[in-house]
């Protein structure tokens, strides 16, 4: 067996242990204003890590994924608006919406494979996003304020910011734990070995479309969660939630931390929107450098930050 | 004759203009190593994915097992027993070599929806996938990734996948194929003794071993069957010489 | 008649399209390369015909200019960054032009400011012209028409008759064999890729008038050149013009009169909630319907 004690293992660890003890430096620094931007980081985090499941070991480019957050920040907000605010309902509405977007949508993309898929997937997303436009009981294009931030039976406040940062943190370690069983599982092994050859598995026994499929369900409702975290986080819904470059900066957060690897859409979340943070802080034009780095990591430096760090791990 | 585990009748595929199998009729019986030849574009790697259902054939059908399989996917043929190694590897590089039995183990273990036990933990996954690599002679390597294989070792591990989905019948598309002496030697030992267990359909460039191993050898030219026979109608056969002779093919003479 | 009306602005929006996703699907096609930023090619198109407009005072002078000033960017996009995204990962592609779209809307931000322009029309183009006899349609939208058809049929004719053209099909059905014919691709490429960048300037440059110049106009447009190219199938023109057609009309028509058909069978509220969302899901159930019933699109370029 490898030693488990490197590098990379080691960054993993700090950052993890970061984030749990993190309210406790807010509190104590009296910085609320990190405490809410890492809330917000952990919420894209676990949308990432959705992402990532079918990305980096399912094989699947989903240019979509912005949809889910926007299906499950929906379920909540209209849930809400129409008074039902228990998140005991809010929140498994949501996943199930979530869950059964994913499943037509994946049906009718896998019939295709690399580039159509990616187009694919964007022109539903994009579908998805005119749809939630046109809702004008729910705001259509101005989006839906959420009054009251879903009650669960004063088992937790999601008012309290402390309280809302680690259950939010909670579905992320719980998220990425659930993704590390699931690749790990017989499931996870054929799906993976579908990325690889698809040929060679349907040939010793696999119908693989359809593993494919229930990963794609799997991620996209997980990535509903993280939508109805968000609507929470923010009060409120939009259509530009759900707009397709935020798919784009999902990817993006996938590959910054390093595709296929468990926790690399954590670090590539946190240096994504701390980079956009630091950079708005500088210049309002923060795409203008956001852009060509982007550019730049895709020309050299594929595997992601998780990857340099294993590449220094080995040395 | 018993009756034949594999019927291929009248198949025909056209690509383009193009008979890449034209009327084409085959029986393999239980049992036999059944080999089949022809010079380089005879179509016998489209004929081999149309047995294996890769690629679906224009007209014509094939029966496996005394079941019409002509329209049915891969990956259902596969459960039914027939299984088939690729003439170029194609291996599931980033898995070690257990990995990639296991997998074929697995397969034909009932479906894979379970989303939750570790899957390299599983005892009879792993006890199945040493004994199918030990049987071709990779027990040293178990735990090797496949990227770091060699050529001849990739191409045993081929063999010991398609051993792990427990088939009626192999397709071995091209098994020698760049492989050194000793590694080729290594190869024909290997199919001597599994021929004992399970019918064979080997297509193969190397005519030596082709006529040590084969019970039966049917000839191949642009998607036709031009012979069929033991080996020894097959060296006397004037077509097959011609056919050989024409395409530069001295090997048939040898022996 | 408004039928006709309709029925022309869909055909005029049509076309349009096509010139977009004739320069993707030609991008696609030869090089295998997926280029998000050709919506931002578009983008730049209206920027440059507006700002060059007004330089010169001239309507056509400002859009010669323009296309001139697309095609020399695209060719130093590809020149600089594109062509070592050859043979990448289609992810890789898509997330380098990801990353330039977020560049250029920022740059043209910076450059232009963030509220749009506008590009006036000359007077000779805004008289009504008569088409039939008590119909009038704009001269303008009547010129996009005319203006489109007549780059369709030279690009019909550049890659039907031409040695270019024959290369360019030559590598969208079997991209090996370019290769082997011993062509400079590198130039090949970068004539072909700046042929695209002209194509979605134009198509952004004349669809300007119309709406208002500004950011983010040429990504929505851009996820319809997509759709094109799924229903009329990768690398193929013809394809792609069929469904450039077909998408046009299906989209304008379905605003204009959806929402009177959905009145005749739902309550007005409920027609008016429901037809906006509807008319603009039109044409993705289009390509759900196409995906279901034939996965490589409805004209392939090549079955491979």
């Amino acid at each position: 067996m490898k030693s488990h004690i490197n590098l990379r293992n080691v960054v993993v660890a700090l950052v993890a242990a970061g984030l749990v003890l993190l309210p406790l430096y807010s509190q104590l620094s009296g910085n609320i204003f990190i405490l809410t931007l890492f809330t917000r980081i952990i919420i894209f985090a676990l949308a990432a890590a959705s992402l990532n499941l079918i990305m980096g070991y399912g094989g699947m480019m989903s240019f979509g994924h912005a949809a889910y957050l926007g299906i499950g920040g929906y379920a909540v907000g209209i849930l809400a608006h129409e008074g039902i605010g228990s998140g005991f309902i809010q929140w498994p509405v949501a996943l199930a919406v979530s869950a059964l977007y994913a499943l037509v949508i994946g049906a009718l993309s896998l019939r295709t494979r690399g580039v159509y898929f990616i187009m694919i997937t964007l022109a539903f997303a994009q579908m998805a996003y005119y749809i939630a436009s046109g809702m004008s009981r729910y705001g259509g294009d101005d989006g839906l304020t959420i009054y009251k931030r879903s009650t669960f039976g004063g088992l937790i406040d999601l008012s309290n910011r402390v309280q809302f940062y680690y259950l939010c943190l909670a579905c992320l370690f719980g998220g990425i734990y659930l993704i590390w069983r699931i690749i790990n599982s017989r499931f996870g092994m054929v799906v993976q070995g579908v990325r690889s050859n698809e040929q060679r598995m349907q040939a010793i026994g696999f119908h693989a479309n359809r593993y494919r499929l229930v990963c794609f369900v799997i991620s996209g409702t997980i990535c509903g969660l993280a939508g109805a975290l968000l609507a929470n986080n923010t009060d409120f819904v939009s259509p530009a939630g759900m707009y397709w470059t935020r798919s784009g900066e999902l990817m993006v957060m996938v590959v910054f931390g390093g595709m296929g690897s468990l926790f690399g859409p954590v670090i590539g979340a946190i240096f994504f929107l701390v980079l956009e943070e630091v950079l708005s802080q500088f210049t309002e034009y923060w795409a203008l450098i956001m852009g060509p780095l982007l550019l730049l990591v895709v020309l050299f430096a594929r595997g992601g930050i998780m990857g340099l760090l294993g590449r220094f791990s080995r040395v | 004759m018993s009756d034949p585990l594999l019927r291929v009748e009248n198949l025909v595929r056209r690509f383009g203009g193009i008979l890449a199998t034209d009327n084409l009729s085959l029986d393999v019986i239980p049992g036999e190593l059944h080999a089949i030849i022809g010079p380089n574009g005879a179509g016998k790697t489209t004929l081999i994915s149309q047995l294996t259902g890769q690629l679906m054939p224009n007209s014509g059908s094939i029966s496996f097992g005394g079941r019409d399989v002509t329209r049915l996917p891969s990956y259902k043929r596969s459960r039914l027993g027939l299984a088939r190694s690729f003439q170029i590897t194609s291996l599931l590089p980033n898995f070690t070599a257990a990995d990639n039995v296991a997998l074929a183990a697995q397969a034909h273990d009932g479906h894979s929806f379970r989303f939750w036990g570790n899957a390299r933990k599983e005892k009879h996954l792993r006890d199945a996938a040493h004994a199918a690599l030990t049987r071709v002679g990779l027990g040293q390597r178990i735990d090797v990734p496949v990227s770091e294989l060699s050529h001849g070792e990739q191409r045993e591990l081929e063999l010991a996948v398609a051993l792990a989905t427990k088939p009626q019948l192999l397709l071995l598309d091209e098994p020698m194929a760049g492989l050194g002496v000793t590694e080729s030697a290594r190869m024909v030992a290997l199919l001597k003794e599994l021929r004992k267990e399970v019918t064979i359909v080997l297509v193969e460039h190397d005519m030596e071993a082709v006529f040590a191993l084969a019970d039966r050898i049917t000839v191949l030219v642009y998607g036709r069957v031009i012979a069929s026979g033991d080996p020894a109608a097959i060296r006397s056969n004037e077509e097959v010489k011609r056919a050989y002779l024409g395409d530069q093919h001295v090997v048939v003479a040898h022996g | 008649m408004v039928l006709v009306e309709q029925s022309l602005n869909g055909l005029q929006f049509g076309l349009l399209l096509f010139l977009l996703a004739a320069g993707l699907t030609l991008v696609f096609g030869i090089m295998d390369f997926v280029n998000l930023a050709h919506g931002s090619l578009y983008m730049m198109g209206a920027y440059f015909a507006a700002t060059f407009t007004a330089w010169t005072g001239s309507f056509i002078l400002g859009v010669l200019l323009a296309l001139g000033a697309t095609l020399l960017l695209g060719i130093v996009l590809e020149f600089v960054a594109l062509r070592h995204l050859y043979g990448r990962d289609h992810l890789d592609q898509v997330l380098a032009t990801f990353g330039l779209i977020l560049f250029f809307n920022d740059a043209v931000r910076l450059i232009w400011g963030p509220a749009g322009l506008a590009l006036p029309l000359p007077a000779w183009l805004t008289v009504p012209v008569q088409i039939l006899p008590g119909v009038f349609y704009p001269a303008y939208r009547l010129s996009i028409i005319v203006v489109a058809l007549v780059v369709a049929a030279l690009l019909y004719l550049v890659v039907m008759r031409t040695r270019i053209g024959m290369l360019i099909r030559a590598g969208a059905s079997n991209r090996e064999m370019i290769g082997a014919l011993g062509i400079n691709i590198k130039l090949l490429f970068t004539l072909v890729f700046g042929l695209g960048a002209a194509l979605a300037g134009l198509a952004g440059l004349m669809q300007a008038p119309i709406l208002t110049v500004q950011i983010g106009m040429g990504e929505n447009i851009l996820i319809l050149a997509f759709v094109i190219i799924v229903i009329g199938g990768i690398g193929s023109i013809r394809g792609a013009f069929l469904a450039a057609i077909f998408v046009g009309m299906i989209d304008t028509l379905g605003r204009a009169f959806l929402p009177d058909l959905l009145r005749m069978v739902l309550s007005s509220a409920a027609a008016s909630t429901a037809a906006p969302a509807l008319s603009s899901m039109l044409i993705y159930l289009l390509m759900a319907i196409v995906l279901v019933v034939r996965p490589e699109g409805l004209f392939p370029a090549a079955k491979r």
